[in-house]
C-alpha cells in the first residue's frame, strides 16, 4: 500500500515560487488499478515522478508498505518493488531488448523469458529480441517493449505515465487490451496517468487532479460528472487567458 | 619460445584465441616468432629485407582464417613490423590482427603494426584487429598502427578495430584506396581513461565508379584522456561515402572529431554526421528505476554503446 501525506511540490519560476502540488493526500491500496486524470498542468506527471523518485517533495511524506520512502533514491524505491514507464520511452544506442529485459529481472533473460514478457504485449520475442531499443523502432513498438520491462520487473507498484502518449491509434487498441490483460493477470497495484476515457473505463478507481490538487476520488461513475465540471472549467480559463491575452 | 599464462590471456583478449586456433596462424612475441601454421590455400612466409610477414591467400579460398596476434611484455622493447596480405580473387576469408602490452616496469613498450592488404577482384575479407595494454608499469604503452587497403573490382572488406583499454598513447592511420565496384565498411570502438591520448585518421579515396564506404566510430572518453577522430573522404567517381562519429565524453576528457568530405565528381555522394556529448540523465533514471546505482548504471550504458 501507498500512502502520500500533504506532499506539496513547487518549483522556482522566473524568481517566483510555483506551487505545481498542494497537500495531496491519497492512499493507493494494493492489487487496484488507479488512474490519474486531470487537465494538462494539474500536476499528474510530477506526482508520478514523486513517488518514484525522480522528483522530490518540498514537503510531506511517502509511505510505502509501512515504510517512510520520502528520502530514498530511485534506485532504492526500485529495489522494494515500486516501477516506472515513462512516458517518452528512453532509447539507447546498443542495448537491446534482450539486454533490457535481463535488466529488468537481474538475470539473463531467455529468448522463452523474452517471449513471456513481450507476448503479454504483442509482440513476437523472435522478432525484437536482439534489436536496439533506438530509433529503428516506431513510438509503437517503444511503448510496448517499455510496458514489457516493466512488466518483467514483476513489481508490487507500477507506474505508467500517460502510456498513450506518442502512438498511433493500432497501438493504443492494443495497449488497452494489454492493461485489460495485466489487470487480471498481475495481483499487483498499478497507478496509470492518462486522459484517455477508454483507459478511465478499465479503472477500479479514478482520481481527478485541478491545479495540483485532489478534487475527487471514486469509481467511474462517481466521480463523472466532477470530472466534466474540472475540465470545463478548465476550458473557461483557458479561453480568459486567450481573451485577455 | 614458449607462452605464459599472461601471454595466452592477452592472446584470449586480443585475438579470441583460447587455444590454438585453427587455420593459418603467426604468433609474435617481443618481437620474435612463437609460432606458426600454413594451410594448403594460406601461406606465410618471413620477409627478407625488414621484420615481419607475408601472407599469400590462394585463388578462392573460402571460409578460412589468418590469426596474427603480437605480444610486446619485454621492458622497453618498440617493436616495428610489417605485415603484407595479398588476397587472391574470389576469396571470403578472416583475418584477425591484435596487440596485446603487458607492461610491468618503468620503461615504455610499443608496438608499431604497418599492415597492408591487396585485396582482388570479387573477394571478401573481413579484418578483425584488437588492441589492449595491461600491467602494473608506469612505462608508457605506445601503438600507432597503420593499415593500407587496396581494394580491386568489386571486393568488399569489413574492417573492425577496438581498443580496448590501457594503451597510452595511438594515432591510428588508416589510408583505403577503392576500384570500381569496391566496398569498405570501417568501424571503431574506442575507450580511453585517465590522461590516455589517442588518435586515428581514416582517408578513403573512393577512385572506382560504384565504390562505396562506411566509416563509423563509437567513442567514449573518461577522466582527462584526450581523443582525435579525423575522417577524410574523397569521391572522385560515381560513389557513396557516409562517415560518423559518435562520442560519449565523461569527466574532464576532450575529444575532437574532424570528419571531411571532398567530391570532385557530381555523381559523388557523401555524407557526414558527428555527435558528441555526455550520457543522457533520462537513460541514467531509465536504469535506476529497474534498480540500478548511477554508477552501475553509468556502466551499462557505455558497455552498450561500445559493443
Amino acid at each position: 500500500m501507498l500512502e502520500l501525506k500533504d506532499i506539496c511540490f513547487s518549483v522556482k519560476e522566473n524568481g517566483k515560487i510555483k506551487q505545481i502540488l498542494k497537500n495531496i493526500n491519497l492512499t493507493i491500496e494494493d492489487d487496484m488499478f488507479f488512474v490519474i486524470t486531470g487537465p494538462n498542468g494539474s500536476g499528474k506527471s510530477t506526482l508520478a515522478k514523486i513517488i518514484m523518485g525522480i522528483n522530490k517533495p518540498t514537503s510531506g511524506k511517502i509511505i510505502f508498505n509501512d515504510k517512510d520512502i520520502t528520502h530514498l533514491s530511485i534506485t532504492e524505491r526500485a529495489k522494494l518493488g515500486i516501477s516506472f514507464a515513462f512516458q517518452q520511452p528512453v532509447k539507447f544506442k546498443g542495448i537491446t531488448v534482450k539486454d533490457m529485459i535481463s535488466l529488468a529481472t537481474n538475470k539473463e533473460a531467455t529468448v522463452a523469458d523474452a517471449c513471456k514478457f513481450l507476448s503479454d504485449v504483442g509482440l513476437c520475442a523472435r522478432d525484437y529480441i536482439d534489436r536496439d531499443i533506438d530509433d529503428s523502432l516506431s513510438g509503437g513498438e517503444l511503448k510496448r517493449i517499455e510496458i514489457a520491462t516493466i512488466i518483467a520487473r514483476a513489481s508490487k507498484l507500477t507506474i505508467f505515465d500517460e502510456p498513450e502518449a506518442g502512438i498511433d491509434l493500432w497501438s493504443f487498441n492494443s495497449l488497452i487490451k494489454t492493461f485489460k490483460n495485466l489487470k487480471n493477470k498481475y495481483k499487483c497495484g498499478f497507478i496509470i496517468i492518462s486522459h484517455q476515457e477508454r483507459i478511465l473505463d478499465i479503472a477500479d478507481k479514478i482520481i481527478i487532479l485541478s491545479n495540483g490538487e485532489v478534487s475527487t476520488v471514486g469509481k467511474k461513475d462517481e466521480v463523472i460528472s466532477k470530472l466534466s465540471e474540472v475540465y470545463s472549467t478548465c476550458l473557461k480559463l483557458e479561453e480568459a487567458q486567450n481573451g485577455t491575452n | 619460445m614458449e607462452l605464459t599464462n599472461n601471454d595466452k590471456e592477452l592472446l584470449a583478449t586480443i585475438a579470441d584465441l583460447h587455444s590454438v586456433p585453427l587455420g593459418a596462424y603467426n604468433i609474435r612475441k617481443d618481437g620474435k616468432l612463437v609460432s606458426r601454421s600454413v594451410s594448403a590455400n594460406i601461406n606465410i612466409v618471413t620477409k627478407k629485407d625488414k621484420p615481419g610477414i607475408d601472407v599469400f591467400i590462394k585463388d578462392g579460398t573460402v571460409n578460412e582464417s589468418v590469426h596474427i596476434p603480437v605480444i610486446v611484455s619485454e621492458a622497453g622493447l618498440k617493436d616495428l613490423v610489417y605485415n603484407d596480405f595479398y588476397v587472391g580473387k574470389d576469396c571470403d576469408v578472416t583475418i584477425v590482427a591484435g596487440c596485446g602490452i603487458a607492461c610491468g616496469t618503468s620503461a615504455d613498450e610499443g608496438h608499431d603494426g604497418i599492415h597492408s592488404f591487396h585485396i582482388d577482384k570479387n573477394s571478401k575479407v573481413k579484418y578483425v584487429e584488437k588492441h589492449y595494454a595491461s600491467g602494473s608499469g608506469s612505462g608508457k604503452r605506445i601503438l600507432n598502427p597503420i593499415t593500407n587497403i587496396y581494394l580491386d573490382k568489386n571486393s568488399y572488406m569489413k574492417m573492425d578495430t577496438v581498443q580496448i583499454s590501457g594503451v597510452t598513447e595511438s594515432v591510428r592511420q588508416t589510408d583505403a584506396v577503392l576500384d570500381d565496384g569496391a566496398k569498405l565498411e570501417i568501424n571503431e570502438k574506442i575507450m580511453t581513461d585517465e590522461s590516455e591520448y589517442a588518435e586515428t585518421i581514416f582517408n578513403v579515396d573512393l577512385n572506382g565508379k560504384d565504390s562505396s564506404t562506411h566509416v563509423v566510430s563509437r567513442a567514449v572518453a573518461k577522466n582527462k584522456s584526450h581523443q582525435v577522430f579525423k575522417s577524410v573522404i574523397n569521391g572522385n567517381n560515381k560513389c557513396f561515402g557516409h562517415t560518423e562519429c559518435d562520442a560519449i565524453i565523461m569527466d574532464e576528457a576532450n575529444i575532437v572529431a574532424k570528419p571531411e568530405l571532398t567530391a570532385k565528381s557530381v555523381d559523388a555522394s557523401l555524407i557526414h554526421e558527428a555527435a558528441i556529448g555526455k550520457i543522457a540523465g533520462d537513460q541514467i533514471i531509465k536504469l535506476q528505476t529497474l534498480g540500478l546505482t548511477e554508477q552501475e548504471a553509468e556502466e551499462e550504458i557505455i558497455k552498450g554503446f561500445l559493443r
